[in-house]
Parts: C-alpha cells; sequence; structure tokens
C-alpha cells in the first residue's frame, strides 16, 4: 500500500483527537486466493522434506532389513518386479479392490438412502447394520472361507463388506440433513420420487457422501491384506503378509510405498470429483 | 420527545466513524469510488441506492469484513451486524445465540435475556432458531447485535425479507432502541420511506460515490405525512430515477 493511502491526514487526525471513542481501522480476515501452483507446490513440498527425513533417517540407521534407505527399496522393486511378478499381483489386487469398493458401495449408498429418507427404512435396516459394523471381520477368515471357499469370492465379499459401513453412514446423516426447506419447496413445485431425489436431495447431500466414498476407497486397499490372506498366493496383500512372515522387510517396505502412492492417487481422485461435482461449494465453505 | 439533533448538539457529539477516500474494486467493476463520510455518536445514517451502486460493500468495509483497496477508514471496536438474513446458528439455543461468544455462566444469560426482553422475546429465550418466526428470527439477530453494546450498529436491509407488518413494528423497534443506546448507526436500504422514516440523514450512493445528501430533522418517532416528506420522497425517488 502507498503510504498516502496509510497515512491519516491532518483533518482526521484531528477529528480522532477530538472523539472520545478510540477509533480503529479493522484487520481484515482476507479469503485464500492463492493460485493452484501455489497449492500444489505447498503439498510437493511437505511430501519432499518428509521424503527427505526419511532418507537421512535411514542412511544414519545403516541397515537394510530395519530401515532401508529410498535408494535399496527402489533397486528391491526391479527386483519384485522380475522375481514376484509385482505388476501381474498389483492389477490383481487393484481389480479386487475396485471390484469389492464397486459391491460395498453400492450396498452402502442403496441402504443409507433407505435408512436417510424413510422413518421405516432406519428402523429396519440401521439396527442391523449398526450390529454388523462392529463385527471383527479380520477375526472370521475362516468362516468365510467355509462359507465360500477359497476362490476370488470371498475376497471380494471381505473388501466389500470394509467399504459398505463408511458409505452407509455418511450417506445416512448426509440425507438426513438436508435441509427441510429446501425439499419443501422443490415439492411445492411438483418435484417427487426420483427426480426430487436427483435434482435436490441427492445434490445437497453430495458432500457428505462423497466422504463416505472417500473413507472406502482407502478402506478397500487396507482390506487386502486381510481379504488376501485367503489362500494367499495372489495380490500385493498376500505379498505383504508373506514378506512379513518370512522377514523380506524390504519387499514390506516396497509394498507400503505402493499403498501410499495408491492413496494419494485414491484422495487426489476424489478431490477432483469433488471439484467437479461441487462447484457451488467453493463459495460457501469456511474457505 | 426527545431534542432534535441540532447542529449545536451534532458538534458535542464524539465522531464515530471516519471514511476518506475508501476505494473498493472486484475485478474490473468498481464497487466504491472515492467516499468520504463521517458519522457522529448516537447518529442515523440511511445508505439509500439502487442494486449494485455499493451500498454493501460500503457497510461491510465498515464492520471490517471487506479490505478497501485505497483510503482511510476509522471505526469503534465496537461495531455489530444485523444482516439481511437473521445468521443464527441452529445448533444454539436462542439466548445462546445471543451471548455468543461472551461467556456461558449465569452473567451471560441474564445479559442475553435482557436484550431478549428489549425486542420482547423474552418467552422464547430457550427455544430453537429453526422454530421462530422470520420477524422474531430477525428481533434474535438484532438483540445479538445490541447486547455487545456497539459503538457502531450496521443493519444491511435488516427488514427486507419481513412482512409490512413486522417490517412496521421492526422500524418502530430500531427506532426506539436506537434512541435508547445511542450508537453510531448506518442502515442499509432501498427504502426511501424506511429510510425517511429512521434516519438523521441520508446518502444516496450511485456509481460506487455519494450522489446525494438530505439531513432530516423532524424527531423520530415519525410518520410520514404532509408535503415536507412527500417532497422529500421525490426528491429522493427522482434521484434513483423513479418518477413518482
Amino acid at each position: 500500500m502507498e503510504p498516502s493511502d496509510t497515512q491519516v491526514s491532518a483533518e482526521v487526525e484531528g477529528a480522532q483527537r477530538a472523539t472520545g471513542l478510540h477509533l480503529v481501522t479493522p484487520k481484515v480476515r482476507r479469503h485464500s486466493t492463492r493460485p493452484r501452483s501455489v497449492t500444489l507446490g505447498i503439498r510437493a513440498a511437505v511430501l519432499l522434506v518428509l521424503f527427505g527425513a526419511y532418507w537421512l533417517v535411514a542412511i544414519k540407521v545403516n541397515d537394510v532389513n530395519k530401515l532401508p534407505t529410498p535408494r535399496e527399496i527402489f533397486d528391491h522393486y526391479g527386483t519384485l518386479i522380475t522375481g514376484q511378478d509385482l505388476i501381474g499381483n498389483f492389477a490383481i489386487s487393484m481389480s479386487r479392490a475396485a471390484k469389492g469398493f464397486a459391491i460395498g458401495t453400492s450396498v452402502g449408498l442403496v441402504l443409507g438412502t433407505i435408512a436417510g429418507l424413510t422413518a421405516v427404512g432406519e428402523e429396519v435396516v440401521d439396527a442391523p447394520m449398526q450390529i454388523l459394523r462392529t463385527v471383527p471381520l479380520a477375526a472370521m477368515l475362516s468362516l468365510f472361507i467355509i462359507w465360500f471357499g477359497l476362490g476370488d469370492l470371498p475376497k471380494l465379499l471381505l473388501i466389500a463388506l470394509f467399504c459398505v459401513f463408511p458409505v452407509y453412514i455418511n450417506t445416512t446423516s448426509a440425507l438426513r440433513n438436508v435441509d427441510r426447506k429446501m425439499v419443501e419447496s422443490a415439492r411445492s413445485f411438483g418435484l417427487r420420487g426420483p427426480r426430487l431425489l436427483g435434482d435436490v436431495i441427492v445434490p445437497m447431500a453430495l458432500p457428505g457422501i462423497l466422504t463416505g466414498l472417500r473413507l472406502a476407497g482407502s478402506l478397500s486397499v487396507l482390506a487386502l491384506v486381510i481379504a488376501e490372506q485367503i489362500n494367499s498366493n495372489s495380490g500385493i496383500g498376500a505379498m505383504l503378509i508373506n514378506a512379513n512372515s518370512v522377514f523380506e522387510y524390504t519387499t514390506v517396505f516396497c509394498i507400503v510405498v505402493l499403498y501410499g502412492t495408491f492413496g494419494l492417487l485414491v484422495d487426489l481422485f476424489f478431490r477432483f470429483i469433488e471439484h467437479v461435482a461441487l462447484p457451488w461449494r467453493r463459495g460457501v465453505s469456511v474457505r | 420527545m426527545s431534542a432534535a439533533p441540532g447542529t449545536e448538539v451534532e458538534r458535542d457529539r464524539h465522531v464515530a466513524v471516519i471514511c476518506e477516500g475508501i476505494d473498493k474494486r472486484f475485478g474490473g467493476h468498481v464497487a466504491l469510488d472515492g467516499v468520504d463520510l463521517v458519522m457522529r455518536e448516537g447518529e442515523f445514517v440511511a445508505l439509500v441506492g439502487k442494486s449494485g451502486s455499493g451500498k454493501t460493500t460500503l457497510l461491510r468495509i465498515l464492520a471490517g469484513l471487506e479490505a478497501p483497496d485505497a483510503g482511510t477508514l476509522l471505526v469503534p471496536e465496537a461495531r455489530t451486524v444485523v444482516f439481511q438474513e437473521p445468521r443464527l446458528i441452529p445448533a444454539k439455543r436462542v439466548w445462546k445465540n445471543v451471548s455468543l461468544g461472551r461467556g456461558r455462566g449465569a452473567a451471560a444469560r441474564a445479559e442475553a435475556e435482557a436484550a431478549l426482553g428489549t425486542v420482547g422475546l423474552s418467552h422464547r429465550s430457550s427455544a430453537w432458531p429453526a422454530t421462530l418466526s422470520g420477524g422474531e428470527a430477525q428481533r434474535v439477530a438484532l438483540a445479538r447485535a445490541l447486547v455487545r453494546q456497539p459503538k457502531l450498529l450496521l443493519l444491511d436491509e435488516p427488514f427486507a425479507a419481513l412482512d409490512a407488518l413486522t417490517r412496521l413494528q421492526m422500524q418502530r423497534l430500531i427506532s426506539d432502541l436506537v434512541e435508547d443506546f445511542a450508537p453510531a448507526t448506518l442502515i442499509v436500504t432501498h427504502d426511501v420511506e424506511e429510510a425517511l422514516l429512521l434516519a438523521d440523514r441520508i446518502i444516496l450512493l450511485r456509481d460506487g460515490k455519494l450522489a446525494v445528501e438530505v439531513a432530516i430533522s423532524e424527531p423520530r418517532p415519525r410518520s410520514l405525512g404532509g408535503a415536507h416528506f412527500d417532497g422529500l420522497r421525490r426528491e429522493l425517488l427522482g434521484e434513483l430515477g423513479v418518477t413518482v
């Protein structure tokens, strides 16, 4: 700002002295209007700093079996790709995660919609869902094998089960929190049933629903570690479990890095979806 | 009846607002262009103008919600805003909305109850905001503004969404409360009659500049009859581009 802007003119100064009130120039909270490149730069810088810090610690530890350096991890990928078909296993796992995600989120969306929109739906659906939600799935693997065999089915069902609940809970609460006044006004314009749902209720509940999908996205990959314990002969979850049991920690680190990268990509994907699906939120949210 | 705010009284009052050469642009659009404004304690100023003339922008700058691009701005620390819509927090009961940020104790509650009393809403103190009517909600918003004992009260078309009867009651209420509490008050309105009914001074904004200024010395509460008010009304509406 120019000095003339901040200087109080003589007249104003006189007026202020005459006043018994203490007058101030308000401090204004400015909205962040940083360009996208700066935001991305900060995010990248954080990752680089963490990466560098890890590298330093790994060099200091200097033990490939405790904390392999990024270099050692990177080199080990070559061994894993040629020796253990990492790419093929990754593809298998991603396909399982995607299928499980699709099944689980569909069920979660349907049940969540039923429970969120109708009182009777909530009465019927909610209590069983709350009970199922706390079932320790990881400890029921052998039952799943007895029920569904050793193929892909029990794996997909397990992944799906992990995805159902975050979507169900977020969908239910998002739908329940849609402003009644908006629904009322839409009803007065003759909107009913699917159109009311599609044009008014779902768009307004979308932020919450997307939160559920986002959680399910990461859970679908985490669930691989449990699901692929069944007949653990394929997938990166199985590779991770096997490497752990034979103390191959460099392999463990390689796959964990893969998980982390995948988590970042899933998050970017949902950010993109939010950006596209919720353009109206930008002018409304706190920042 | 209070004394008419003659020029002698005016000079004695403390200065509460000083604006000098306030500019504000939004992208290429000039919202305010060199606005100068001085208000004194207890003075009631109405800001009228067409949509997009910069009225609300000036109010938001005085409130400290928007930063001017250039110019000097001095306002009291204690300033409160009543927005066009009540902006009550739906998750807090009425009295907690009023005492927002002023503590949770018995003293804060008593203070809030007293403020609710002045707007005639003691009986709704424990209600949820969603159960209030539009006029009630706006009165709560007014109580929330008054409980802070503002030296500058900013009203952004506070009655625009109210029905005609509630509006008349609210105008009367504001008029009385401002007489009692005597903050400097700025009301943004597009209703010339409302401005004539309430203000000591009416300022007409056009294209971001102060275009017309009218002083009204009749004591409040007023009723808008007679040749004098008719003339003023016609003059102001003419300046706004409406012929009557």
